[in-house]
C-alpha cells in the first residue's frame, strides 16, 4: 500500500490523481480509529460503513474519468451537533440519544459533493456548552498529546481527532471559542470564520447569534481548503453573508510583508506566563516576516464575559425549550404534559445545559431583561465598536487563544466560573461576529501546545490566514 | 431597574425551573441558587459601564430584508419522522392530557 | 392593547347600557394569510389536507432547522396595514417563549415592540372609526385533538394528538383600539374587516374554518370615569357568536359590580352552546413570555417604492365598491343588494353589465338574486344580461318572464335573450287583454275585490295571482297593478 499523506490538500491530490485509492485512505484512517479510539474517545459514532461507501463511490468516478470534488477521499470528521440524514445526531446529550434527523445540515451537503469522506460524529460538550468536553453525556475526550488532560471544548471530540490522526481534518462549531480553544489544546489549527461566512442551517442551535461552524486541521492551508468548501451564501439561512465563499489558500502562504499587527496593551490577565512569552514570540516573528507591529486597546474587552454568559444562555434557553419530548428524542412518560415536559428536560439534560438553561431563563424574565439580557446587549455594541476602532490602524489582531493549556480532568469541572474563564480570549470576536483562528506556536508549560489566536475583522478572512500561514511557517522554522 | 449584581434567591430559581420546565428537588435549587449567585455577582461587573446612549447589538452582521419567493419546495417524509416520535397514533403525536392552557 | 384611561370615544345614549354603563370593546382579530407557502419555510398553507403532510424541518421545530422569511406574506402584511390605513415601518421578529405541544419550538416567532402595521384605522360603513394600533406577522400553531374524556374537550381527556400541518402558517394579528362601543359595533368591525381581507386577497377570512378568529377585549365603566378592569373572550367562532359574547360579558361584569364584586383580569372562554364565558385562566398565572429579538431573522425595512408598489395594485376596497355601486344604481350603500354584491365580489360584474348598456338597477337585482350560488366571476358575458334588463325595462317581458330567461342565459352560459323569450312564447301581452283578464279576475272573486277597493292592499294578492295563472306569467305584474289601480279609481 502507498504511503499516505497527511494532509488533507496532498490526499484530495492524490486520490484525484489515482495514485492512492480513497479506499486506501480511509482505512488506514480507520486502522488509527481503531487502535486508539478507545483511549481518547474522540467519537460518539464512527461511520464505517457510510465511510466506505463515500470512498468506493469516489474511486468508482475516478476510475470510470468522472470529475471529483476538491476534498476526493479526504476523511473528516464532524461534530455530533450537526444533523447527517439517517445518521444518529446527539450533541452528546441524553435528550437526543438515537435521534436520527431527517435532512442534512448545508455544511453536510457540501462536503460530500466536493467528495469528502465522512468518517464519524464527535463527541463535545453537551450542546456544546463547555471548555473541556467533560459535559458529555457519553464520556469525556481525552487529549492525544496526554491523555491524563482534556482536549478542550466544546469541540473536544473534533481537535483530538485531528491531533491523533484518526481524520486530517474535522468540523467544529465556536459559540466563545469552542473551535480555538480546543485547537490550542491539542496542538492543531482552527478557524471560526466571519459569522454567516458559513451556513448554520442543520447545525443544532446553542447560542444563534454567536454559533459558527468551522474547521480543524494540521496546516494553516488545510484549515484554509475546508473553509473555502464551506462558506458561502445559504439560502436556508436568513443570517448567511451573501458574499461568495473567499479563495483563501493562497493567502496562507502569501506571508505578511506590510500588514499591520496589533498588540492590545490592556488585555485582560490571566494568562499563563508560558503563553505570555509565546506571544511575544509570536509578535516577534512576525515583525521578522516583515509585518508592522501596533499597539492598540480594546477598553471593552474585560467585559465580553459577561456579556457572552447572559447573551448565549439567553439564546440557548430558548434554543434547547423545543427539547420537550413531543417530535423527538427522549421522553419520561407523566400524567400530564407539563409534568412530563419537567420530568423529561431534567432526565434529559446535564448538569452545566441546566445551569446555562437557568441563566438565561432568568436574564429574559419579566423584571431582569433591562438590567441582565438588554444590558449584556449594549455590552455587546460597546465590544464591537472597540474592534471598529482598532482596525483602523491594524490589519489583524494577535493574542493568546486559551490562557492555559491544556488542564487535567477534574481541575475545573466542579467550579462552573473558573471554566467560564477559559474563554476570555476567544469570546470577544463571538461578540463581535469577526473571523478569529488558532495556530500552534510551540509549548508551554508541561510541554503542551500553546495556541496564538489571530483576530480580523468581518470578512477578513484572507489577511488572517496570511498572518496564520506565517505563524505555522516561523514555528515550524523554530522546531 | 434591577442591578445586575443582586444575588439570586431560592424563590427566583424555582421560578425559573418552572419557566424552563426543569424539574429539580430541593437540594438541586440549594445548588443552583447557589452557583447561579456566584455567577451573577461576577455579571455585576458590567454595572459599572456607563451605557447610555448605545444601541443593543442583537446581530454581528447588519443584513435586511432577507426573504425567500413563495414557492413550495419539498416536504419530509412523514412516516420518517413520526418513526423517531416517542408516541404516534393516526400519523399524529400522541401527548399526555393537556393541562393548562396556551399562550 | 393599550387602554386610555379615559376615552374620547363616548357611547351614544341610544349605545349605553341599562344603569349609565358604558361598555368599552377592543378586539384582536388573527387572519391566516393567502400564502402558497408557510411564514418561514416552504410547506405548503394548505386548509383540510392529511395530517402531518405538510411538513419540513422548521415547521416541526427540528433542532438545526432555520426560519426564511416569506415574501409573500411580508406583502400581503403590507396589504393589510394599507388597507387599514396603518404606518408601514421598519420591524423585527421577537421569540414568545412558551411551553404548549401545539408549539413545535417552544417559542412562537412574531413581533413585539417593533410591529411592521402600526397606528391605522377602520371606518365602518355606520360611520363610527375605529383605531388600529397595530397588524403584525405571527406565525400559526399546529393543532390538537382530544382523545377520550367528553367528547372533543381538552379538560377530561385522555391524552392529545398533534397535527402540525398549520404549525408555521402566516397570521396576521389586527389589534384595534378600545374604540367599540357596542356589540353591533364589533359585529360591523368583524364583517367590514372580513370585507377588506377578502377584497385585497390578504385572507379568505372564513371564521368557520379558522382562518380568521377573533379575541374581545371587555369591559365596563361610567362615562367620564377610568375603564374599567377588561376580560378577554376566547373561542368566538362566528360573528354572531362575537355579538352574544360581548352582551354576556358587560352584562356579567355589570352584575358583579352591581352586588360590590370586583372584576378579575383573565380570560374566559365562550360557551356557544351554554350561552356564557367562564374562566380560562387569571393573569396572575399567565406565562412570563421571555420575548427577546428573534436572532435567526434579520430587519425587515420596506423601502418606500416597495410600499408604493403594493400600494398601488390595491383593489378598490369595499367602501369604495359600495360607493360605486350606489352612483351607478342610486340604492343607499347599506341597502342589502349593494352589500351582497359587495361582500360576493359581484360590483365588477354589475359594473360590466351596466357598461355594456344594460340597466343599472336591474343588473344589481339579477346578479345578486340569479348568481348567488354562482360565485364571483359567472361565465356569462356581460352583454347577454344588459340585453335581457333592457327587455325587462321597457316591459317587453314581465319580471317573471325575465326570471325565466335569466336563469336559462346562466345555466347556458348566456345566449340572446329576445330569443330564448320568443322561443318560450314569451311577448308582452297586449293591455286589453290583460284587461279583460283583470276583469275576469274580479268577477271570479268579489270579495277580495272589494276588500282591495276598501284598502286592504294585500287582498290585490288573490287577485293577481289568478291573473297570473291564467296568462301563464305573461301577463305583466306593472300592467295588471296599474290597471287594478286604475279600476279601483285610485
Amino acid at each position: 500500500m502507498a504511503t499516505i499523506p497527511t494532509t488533507a490538500s496532498e490526499i484530495a491530490a492524490a486520490v484525484a490523481a489515482g495514485s492512492i485509492t480513497a479506499r486506501e485512505v480511509l482505512e488506514a484512517h480507520l486502522a488509527r480509529i481503531d487502535a486508539r479510539e478507545s483511549e481518547i474517545n474522540a467519537f460518539n459514532l464512527v461511520t464505517a460503513d457510510v465511510a466506505r461507501a463515500q470512498a468506493d463511490a469516489i474511486d468508482a468516478d475516478i476510475a470510470a474519468g468522472r470529475p471529483v470534488g476538491p476534498l476526493a477521499g479526504v476523511p473528516i470528521a464532524l461534530k455530533d451537533n450537526m444533523c447527517t440524514h439517517g445518521i444518529e445526531t446527539t450533541c452528546s446529550s441524553k435528550i437526543l440519544e438515537g435521534w436520527k434527523p431527517p435532512y442534512d445540515a448545508t455544511v453536510v451537503t457540501r462536503l460530500r459533493a466536493a467528495g469528502a469522506v465522512m468518517v464519524g460524529k464527535t463527541n463535545l460538550d453537551e450542546f456544546a456548552m463547555g471548555s473541556s468536553t467533560e459535559n458529555s453525556a457519553f464520556g469525556a475526550t481525552r487529549n492525544p498529546l496526554d491523555t491524563a488532560r482534556v482536549p478542550g471544548g466544546s469541540s473536544g471530540g473534533s481537535a483530538a481527532a485531528v491531533a491523533a490522526g484518526f481524520s486530517p481534518v474535522s468540523l467544529g462549531s465556536d459559540t466563545g471559542g469552542s473551535i480555538r480553544q480546543p485547537a490550542a489544546l491539542c496542538g492543531v489549527v482552527g478557524v471560526k470564520p466571519t459569522y454567516g461566512r458559513v451556513s448554520r442551517y442543520g447545525l443544532v442551535a446553542y447560542a444563534s447569534s454567536l454559533d459558527q461552524i468551522g474547521p480543524f486541521a494540521t496546516t494553516v492551508a488545510d484549515a484554509a481548503l475546508i473553509t473555502e468548501v464551506i462558506a458561502g451564501h445559504d439560502e436556508k439561512d436568513s443570517t448567511s453573508i451573501p458574499q461568495p465563499s473567499p479563495s483563501l489558500v493562497g493567502a496562507a502562504s502569501q506571508g505578511v510583508a506590510g500588514m499591520r499587527i496589533g498588540r492590545v496593551v490592556d488585555l485582560p490577565g490571566g494568562a499563563e506566563p508560558e503563553v505570555s512569552a509565546r506571544l511575544d514570540a509570536a509578535f516577534e516573528a512576525l515583525a521578522a516576516a516583515g509585518a508592522t507591529i501596533v499597539d492598540i486597546t480594546l477598553p471593552s474587552l474585560g467585559y465580553a464575559l459577561t456579556a457572552y454568559y447572559l447573551i448565549a444562555p439567553a439564546e440557548a434557553s430558548s434554543n434547547l425549550a423545543r427539547f420537550d419530548g413531543v417530535r423527538y428524542g427522549l421522553r419520561v412518560n407523566a400524567a400530564d404534559t407539563n409534568a412530563m415536559y419537567g420530568a423529561t428536560r431534567a432526565a434529559g439534560f446535564g448538569d452545566e445545559v441546566k445551569r446555562r438553561i437557568m441563566l438565561g431563563t432568568y436574564a429574559l424574565s419579566a423584571g431582569y431583561y433591562d438590567a441582565y439580557y438588554g444590558k449584556a446587549l449594549k455590552v455587546r455594541r460597546l465590544i464591537a465598536q472597540d474592534f471598529d476602532k482598532a482596525y483602523e490602524s491594524v490589519d489583524t489582531i494577535l493574542m493568546p487563544t486559551s490562557p492555559l493549556v491544556a488542564f487535567k480532568f477534574g481541575e475545573k469541572a466542579d467550579d462552573p466560573m473558573s471554566m467560564y474563564l477559559c474563554d476570555i480570549y476567544t469570546i470577544p470576536t463571538n461578540l463581535a461576529g469577526h473571523p478569529a483562528m488558532s495556530v500552534p506556536f510551540g509549548t508551554g508549560a508541561h510541554g503542551l501546545p500553546v495556541g496564538i489566536q489571530v483576530l480580523a475583522p468581518a470578512l477578513g478572512e484572507e489577511a488572517m490566514f496570511r498572518v496564520g500561514g506565517a505563524l505555522e511557517a516561523a514555528a515550524g522554522g523554530a522546531q | 431597574m434591577t442591578q445586575s449584581g443582586s444575588p439570586i434567591s431560592a424563590a427566583d430559581v424555582a421560578k425559573v425551573a418552572h419557566l424552563a420546565r426543569l424539574d429539580i428537588d430541593d437540594a438541586q435549587v440549594e445548588n443552583f441558587t447557589e452557583q447561579l449567585a456566584k455567577v451573577m455577582g461576577h455579571f455585576g461587573d458590567i454595572d459599572a459601564l456607563d451605557l447610555t446612549g448605545i444601541e443593543p447589538m442583537t446581530q454581528p452582521y447588519p443584513l435586511v430584508n432577507v426573504m425567500r419567493e413563495d414557492v413550495e419546495l419539498p416536504t419530509l417524509d412523514t412516516d420518517e419522522v413520526l418513526a423517531s416520535a416517542p408516541a404516534a397514533e393516526e400519523r399524529r403525536f400522541r401527548v399526555p392530557p393537556i393541562v393548562g392552557t396556551e399562550g | 392593547m393599550s387602554d386610555s384611561p379615559l376615552s374620547s370615544i363616548v357611547a351614544t345614549e341610544e349605545q349605553m347600557l341599562p344603569g349609565g354603563w358604558e361598555m368599552i370593546v377592543g378586539l384582536e382579530v388573527h387572519v391566516e394569510l393567502a400564502t402558497r407557502t408557510k411564514l418561514f419555510s416552504g410547506s405548503p398553507n394548505r386548509f383540510g389536507d392529511e395530517p402531518n403532510i405538510n411538513i419540513d424541518p422548521v415547521t416541526l421545530g427540528l433542532p438545526g432547522a432555520l426560519p426564511v422569511l416569506n415574501k409573500q406574506a411580508v406583502e400581503l402584511a403590507m396589504r393589510i396595514g394599507l388597507a387599514l390605513n396603518c404606518r408601514i415601518q421598519r420591524c423585527i421578529f421577537h421569540r414568545k417563549n412558551y411551553f404548549y405541544p401545539d408549539q413545535p419550538k417552544a417559542y412562537q416567532i412574531s413581533q413585539y415592540d417593533l410591529p411592521l402595521n402600526a397606528d391605522g384605522f377602520l371606518a365602518l360603513p355606520s360611520g363610527a372609526v375605529i383605531g388600529v394600533e397595530r397588524a403584525h406577522l405571527e406565525e400559526d400553531t399546529g393543532k390538537s385533538t382530544h382523545i377520550g374524556g367528553a367528547t372533543g374537550r381538552i379538560h377530561g381527556s385522555d391524552y392529545s394528538l398533534m397535527d402540525f400541518n398549520r404549525a408555521g402558517v402566516p397570521l396576521v394579528e389586527i389589534v384595534s383600539r378600545p374604540d367599540i362601543r357596542t356589540s353591533e359595533q364589533a359585529r360591523e368591525y368583524v364583517s367590514e374587516l372580513r370585507a377588506i381581507l377578502e377584497a385585497i386577497g390578504a385572507s379568505d377570512a372564513k371564521m368557520e374554518e379558522g382562518s380568521m378568529r377573533c379575541d374581545a377585549n371587555v369591559s365596563v365603566h361610567k362615562p367620564g370615569t377610568p375603564f374599567g378592569t377588561r376580560c378577554e373572550i376566547k373561542n368566538v367562532n362566528s360573528i354572531r357568536a362575537l355579538g352574544r359574547a360581548i352582551d354576556y360579558e358587560a352584562r356579567r361584569q355589570i352584575d358583579i359590580i352591581d352586588s360590590g364584586g370586583v372584576i378579575r383580569q383573565e380570560t374566559r372562554h365562550w360557551d356557544d352552546a351554554e350561552g356564557r364565558t367562564h374562566t380560562l385562566r387569571t393573569k396572575e398565572d399567565a406565562d412570563d413570555y421571555r420575548y427577546f429579538p428573534e436572532p435567526d431573522l434579520v430587519t425587515v425595512d420596506p423601502s418606500p417604492e416597495w410600499i408604493e408598489a403594493v400600494r398601488a395594485a390595491l383593489p378598490p376596497l369595499p367602501a369604495a365598491r359600495r360607493a360605486m355601486l350606489q352612483e351607478l344604481t342610486g340604492y343607499d350603500p347599506q341597502s342589502e343588494a349593494i352589500i351582497v354584491a359587495v361582500e360576493r365580489g359581484q360590483h365588477e360584474y354589475v359594473k360590466a353589465i351596466a357598461d355594456a348598456g344594460g340597466d343599472p338597477v336591474k343588473a344589481l337585482i339579477y346578479v345578486t338574486q340569479a348568481f348567488a350560488e354562482a360565485g364571483a366571476s359567472p361565465a356569462v358575458p356581460a352583454a347577454d344580461i344588459a340585453a335581457l334588463t333592457l327587455l325587462e325595462r321597457d316591459n317587453k317581458l314581465s319580471a317573471t318572464q325575465a326570471k325565466t330567461v335569466l336563469a336559462e342565459i346562466v345555466a347556458n352560459g348566456g345566449g340572446d335573450a329576445a330569443a330564448i323569450a320568443a322561443a318560450k312564447g314569451f311577448e308582452a301581452m297586449d293591455t286589453s287583454a290583460v284587461e279583460a283578464m283583470v276583469d275576469e279576475a274580479i268577477a271570479a272573486d268579489p270579495d277580495a275585490w272589494a276588500k282591495y277597493c276598501a284598502g286592504e292592499e294585500k287582498a290585490a294578492g288573490a287577485i293577481v295571482g289568478r291573473i297570473m295563472k291564467a296568462s301563464k306569467g305573461k301577463a305583466d305584474g306593472k300592467v295588471v297593478s296599474a290597471i287594478m289601480q286604475s279600476r279601483r279609481g285610485s
